[in-house]
């Protein structure tokens, strides 16, 4: 509550879009927790008309008997990470539930949930493309307004990049093979009627996170909790902050500090243009030229364009600039490309 | 002063890894020459990179003094060999300063390629040998199966060879006893005009140039004026000494005594290796007979990774090649890859052991090319050309023919892995004069064109062979043969650093292995590339490297953006160890792995 008024101090004359209860597992808060910090934000921001409040969701049974009362305390999203359909990949991931109790909690969630959206991972360890399909099938079955379909990547830099250049990952589909599995599943959303609006998210028109799109199109956002992001404009300044991770010494500092936040820096309009790009790629919709050249200060390189575009990878349209479906698929290539 | 008839001089030499440089430590340790608390394994393998692979590079010298059985006082100068074929050069320098070897032949393992090389090479310097079997302390040795072998192939006499273990120390006081009684006492004149063998030299941070000498005749003190005797260059001595094996200092030095000295000299080049080092006034007429300077017969381009270092790189390869005489360089450019030298080494664990030393010891990432040995180019206007470089490669119209080094390989093998070896060598062109028998051990010798064989003759001949073969070569000359430039072409454009000399008729399987290699080796891109082998205008071979088709990170939401914005910062970094070809980037280890062989 003290770390809600705090940001809300240099923020009080903006409109909130949204709320997003998430990381971890919010779903182990009391409901009434969560209806007296949506009541808290009320009394600091004025929120849209669609306010969205989404809250991240286990699709175990004890999170779903709670669904009623998140609803009657704010809630109206809810984004369950289901993983998986298949009861012995789920054990693989490390998860506690079953397909069954995952598809009952869904079931109970559409009941109380204006938008429901689930998660899967694939292209995963010995995962085969006609398995995929098969998941994906029953996946679409159940008619959500929204999924989140990750491939599990293994990038530098991580545990799991680690664990695969030790090699201890086998069984991990080549690029050829998750490019495929990509392109199937992209054609069996559209098929239903979902659009591929970011690399990894597929919704009904009208259906897309509110929440969400405000990181993709680098809106401001504010981080409340431990080890929480924000960028945040303030004076003309955009600021990307960031608070304690640990959820005792962030507790503790507030506490003692009057703030949970551990760094605030202000980005370089360069840097807040990589940001920009970075993240509006993502989106099928692209970039606003006219908006990375107030930025940046500059217009990209006509022959780095031209480049990509022969390729296919990206289009220019309207003023917008948006990677095409195959150039989303090699876009990290496209950012280096085009930011360096 | 001491009593030439009290010293003797004699090298360690075997094959690599047989025990040289253990025994030296036992020699060095149990006459007290360094004390116990200071003693570490392979003491004279100092150098970094000689304790991190475990081998020794430079030869080192010593002074030990001994008290014989019969109550005598000895001064023994030992200096330790390397084994390794690249370094055969300091073995054979080494030999001209001293009057005997011990002959170390691990007693697990016998009679080793560079084992035949070392007494070819001692036999040659008219050295007395003394056989030494070593790791008598291991179950597996068999100093009997080993004695006769000697007898056999090398044809010296072995019932009197010693049976030592260097690491537990069984047999030394039998090793140095013999050393006295056995081996001959140099000979010089005291009252003779100098003259002194300029064994080595280097450059050291605190004294400049250190000259490592042997007196032959005549007396050398602090304070004499000396002259080389090759270019007449005058030097005062300002400071003399023996290693012991850390530098002490002397007022002199006699006959038979080997020992450095120092005398402002600036550069390593003022002292070549081999010269006749005699007073000023009143010096000898005659210089000793000397010996030929290393030549280098491999070599590679060397470019900074990060093209803005090549002054950095220039700096650590001057000197470097101050303490290297067998190291040669001249400046290089590539289209590809900017500035950087054309160097030359003995060999291929030289080339490595150099490259390794600029990485690490100045902190300069390497791009290293193709490694090459040297044409000779016979024009149509007659005249001939040394090519040192395929990139230089003239115009072919105007090319007569073309000579390849060739070499003399000796290979010593058991029986059952003969076949493979017979295989690869014709695979490489040899030709057989060659294959006698000892016990169940071939000895094949074979005419082999030395490109075949600097760049992974011996991993591949160690791999098909367990481990179970020793290898040894020499070169003998120049043959013509039909060879001809084979260029890489990566999406249409030629990449001169990858460009190679080949046979004819090997050129398309080694243009496809490139190719093939090639594919692997460069990251796929966001097109496809074309990957091509030429001769003149002609492809050979072709691979198509696809294009990339995924390389998207998964999630990314609001709390991600800082992670991935550093990500792409790092992944711009990476580009950096890339080397830019068009649109290409080709990873720096590419021009090295896309030549190995597996077949
Ligand atoms: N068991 C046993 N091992 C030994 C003996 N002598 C040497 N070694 C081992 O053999 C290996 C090679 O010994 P070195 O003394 O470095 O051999 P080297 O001949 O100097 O090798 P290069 O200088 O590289 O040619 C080391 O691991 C030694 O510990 C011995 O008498 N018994
Ligand atoms: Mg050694």
């Amino acid at each position: 509550m003290n770390e809600i008024k705090r940001v809300s101090e240099k923020t009080s004359n903006r409109i909130l879009n949204s709320v997003f209860f998430g990381g971890g597992t919010p779903s182990l808060i009391e409901p009434s927790i969560i209806g007296d910090v949506l009541n808290e934000i009320q009394k600091h921001w004025k929120t849209k008309n669609n306010f969205e409040v989404t809250l991240e969701a286990n699709p175990g049974s004890v999170d779903a008997k709670n669904f009623k009362a998140y609803k009657e305390a704010g809630v109206n999203r809810t984004s369950m990470g289901i993983q998986s359909l298949n009861t012995k990949d789920l054990k693989a991931l490390g998860r506690t539930h079953t397909v069954e109790e995952a598809l009952a909690a869904f079931e109970i969630a559409r009941q109380n949930f204006k938008a429901v959206s689930f998660d899967l991972i694939y292209a995963r360890q010995n995962q085969n493309i006609n398995q995929w399909e098969k998941e994906l099938s029953l996946a679409l079955s159940l008619e959500a307004s929204h999924m989140s379909l990750y491939q599990l990547t293994i990038e530098q830099g991580t545990a799991f990049g680690d664990r695969y250049n030790r090699g201890l990952l086998k069984g991990l589909p080549n690029d050829d093979t998750s490019a495929d599995m990509y392109d199937l599943t992209l054609s069996l959303c559209e098929d239903r009627g979902l659009v591929s609006y970011e690399v990894s998210n597929y919704a009904h028109q009208g259906y897309e996170s509110i929440h969400n799109l405000i990181y993709w199109r680098y809106g401001d956002y504010i981080g409340i909790g431990p080890g929480a992001h924000g960028r945040l404009t303030i004076d003309g300044k955009k600021y990307a902050t960031e608070t304690v991770l640990s959820p005792e010494a962030w507790l503790k500092k507030v506490e003692c500090d009057g703030s949970g936040e551990s760094n605030s820096v202000v980005l370089t309009d360069q840097q807040q243009a990589a940001e920009f790009v970075m993240m509006g790629l993502r989106l099928k919709e692209g970039i606003n030229y006219q908006r990375f050249k107030n930025l940046s200060g500059s217009a990209f390189s006509k022959t780095k364009l031209n480049f990509l575009k022969d390729l296919n990878l990206i289009e220019e349209k309207d003023g917008y600039i948006a990677t095409t479906n195959s150039g989303r698929k090699v876009l990290n290539s496209v950012l280096t490309e085009l930011l360096n | 002063m001491v009593d030439i008839e009290k010293i003797r001089n004699f090298s360690i030499v075997a094959h690599i890894d047989h025990g040289k440089s253990t025994l030296a430590d036992r020699l060095i340790q149990s006459t007290n020459t360094v004390a116990d608390r200071d003693m570490k394994e392979q003491l004279l393998d100092s150098m970094d990179i000689e304790r991190e692979r475990g081998i020794t590079i430079k030869a080192n010298t010593v002074r030990i003094d001994y008290t014989a059985s019969n109550g005598e006082k000895y001064v023994l100068n030992l200096i330790d060999t390397p084994g390794h074929v690249d370094f055969a050069y300091e073995v054979s320098r080494s030999m001209r300063a001293v009057e005997g070897s011990l002959l170390v032949v691990d007693s697990t393992q016998g009679v080793e390629a560079q084992t035949l090389a070392n007494v070819y090479q001692a036999i040659d310097a008219d050295h007395e040998i003394v056989p030494v079997l070593n790791k008598i302390d291991l179950p597996a040795s068999d100093c009997e199966r080993v004695s006769e072998q000697i007898e056999d192939v090398i044809g010296i006499d072995a019932s009197e060879a010693l049976e030592v273990s260097a690491k537990s120390g069984l047999g030394i006081q039998e090793t140095l006893e013999a050393i006295v009684t056995k081996l001959p006492h140099p000979k010089g004149e005291r009252n003779s005009p100098l003259k002194a063998m300029l064994v080595d030299s280097w450059y050291d941070a605190y004294l400049g140039v250190v000259v490592l000498v042997r007196i032959m005749d005549g007396v050398l003190e602090k304070g004499d004026k000396i002259k080389m005797f090759s270019n007449g260059s005058v030097h005062t001595v300002d400071r003399i000494g023996v290693f012991r094996p850390e530098m002490q200092s002397t007022e002199q030095l006699g006959p038979g005594e080997i020992g450095f000295i120092t005398a402002s000299i600036k550069q390593v080049r003022d002292t070549r290796v081999g010269d006749t080092i005699t007073h000023e006034k009143k010096g000898a007429e005659e210089p000793l007979p000397g010996f030929n300077p290393s030549q280098p017969v491999v070599f590679c381009g060397l470019f900074p990774v990060d093209s803005s270092e090549f002054e950095d790189l220039r700096d650590a390869i001057e000197k470097l090649a101050l303490n290297d005489a067998s190291f040669s360089f001249e400046m290089e450019t590539s289209a590809a890859l900017g500035f950087g030298f054309r160097c030359g080494f003995l060999g291929l664990l030289h080339l490595e052991v150099i490259r390794d030393r600029i990485e690490r010891e100045y902190d300069i990432e390497l791009i290293t090319t193709a490694p090459s040995v040297i044409y000779h180019i016979y024009m149509k206007d007659s005249s001939c050309i040394e090519l040192h470089n395929p990139a230089d490669m003239p115009d072919l119209s105007k090319v007569d023919h073309l000579e390849e080094p060739r070499i003399k390989a000796t290979i010593l093998v058991p029986d059952d892995y003969l076949g493979d070896v017979l295989k690869l060598c014709q695979d490489r062109r040899g030709i057989q004069e060659d294959l006698t028998y000892a016990g169940s051990r071939a000895m094949v010798v074979y005419d082999l064109p030395l490109n075949e064989v600097v760049f992974d003759f011996y991993d591949r001949l160690k791999s098909v062979t367990k481990g179970y073969a020793s290898f040894d070569y020499q070169m003998t000359g120049y043959r013509q043969d039909n060879l001809v430039k084979m260029s890489i072409l990566v999406n249409e454009e030629p990449v001169d650093a990858l460009s190679i000399m080949v046979h004819r008729d090997r050129a398309e399987m080694r243009g496809r292995a490139m190719c093939e290699k090639l594919k692997d080796l460069i990251p796929r891109h966001m097109f496809k590339i074309p990957i091509q082998a030429a001769i003149g205008g002609k492809v050979i071979a072709r691979e198509t490297l696809a294009a990339l088709r995924k390389d998207v990170t998964a999630k990314c939401y609001g709390g991600d953006a800082t992670r991935k914005r550093k990500l792409l910062d790092k992944q711009k970094a990476g580009k950096k160890r890339m080397r830019q070809f068009g649109k290409v980037d080709i990873p720096q280890e590419a021009f090295i792995s896309a030549l190995k062989m597996d077949g």
